[in-house]
């Protein structure tokens, strides 16, 4: 065992105190959903009716709650601990999932709900929104999350005014 | 063995008693749970994996633990849109 290192970290007390990238990703995410949200809930309602139209808004809370509650969890545990961490959302999977599935499965036989609208939905929200959100991720270490909306660039200002 | 054949035995008489619509609707039930299960398994394995291979990441780099946080989030947000295709899949085929 390494543990008699005095350079050995365990990972049970590596943390990461630094700025959460899910956070913002989710917020950007719920920006986008609600910008979608209309168009989803029209379309289901020219072709369920009202019925559709409330179990397209169903669909859409659902996924965006989703995204929400798994970035918490990987922002709130990454500061405890990256072991932590990982058992939270392996675990986190199976809650996120087993909540879904229970949302679906008792309002099934509600009289507002159209299982199929709510069903595509569901998916065509969360794969959409994804796709869509690749756009705007930068990944560098500079910006390791979103992209920056605005960089300045001060010495290329400089160079010209000289 | 014993109980287990007594259930099987009582499984048969049961299927025997159904009408062929009954026994159809049976089937498609236990399918529909099946597909859930297996859709529920690939998903589990993947997210495992983007984890793991996450954190060790983040250990050998921990300057890079927000660009790896990133990917992974991504990741195993793509990853679970297969088990939420298998969930829809099973509500469509059992309740719609």
């Amino acid at each position: 065992m390494k543990t008699d290192d005095p350079q050995y970290v365990s990972i049970l007390s590596m943390n990461d105190q630094g700025p959460a990238p899910e956070a913002a990703i989710v917020r950007d995410i719920i920006k986008h959903g609600s910008i979608v949200a209309p168009i989803l809930i029209g379309l289901s309602a020219v072709f369920w009716g009202v019925n559709g139209a409330w179990s397209g808004a169903y669909g859409v809370v659902l996924v965006l709650g989703n995204f929400a509650v798994a970035a918490w969890m990987v922002s709130y545990t990454a500061r405890i601990s990256y072991a932590l961490m990982m058992g939270a959302t392996l675990f986190g999977y199976i809650f996120r999932l087993a909540v879904i599935a229970a949302a679906v499965f008792f309002v099934r036989n509600a009289t507002w709900v159209e299982l199929v609208p709510l069903c595509m939905t569901i998916v065509i929200t969360h794969v959409g929104l994804l796709f869509w959100e690749m756009r705007y991720i930068s990944l560098s270490l500079a910006f390791p999350g979103l992209k920056p909306k605005h960089v300045a660039s001060p010495t290329v200002q400089d160079s010209t005014s000289n | 063995m014993e109980a287990l054949t007594r259930i099987a035995h009582a499984s048969i008489r049961v299927a025997a008693e159904l009408t062929p619509a009954e026994a159809k609707a049976n089937a498609a039930a236990q399918m529909a749970g099946l597909a859930y299960g297996l859709a529920a398994i690939g998903p589990g394995i993947g997210i495992g994996m983007i984890f793991g291979k996450a954190i060790e990441a983040m250990a050998r780099q921990p300057e890079s633990a927000g660009m790896v946080r990133t990917t992974m989030f991504l990741g195993v947000a793509f990853t679970e849109a297969l088990a939420l295709i298998g969930f829809v899949a099973f509500i469509l085929l059992k309740f719609a």
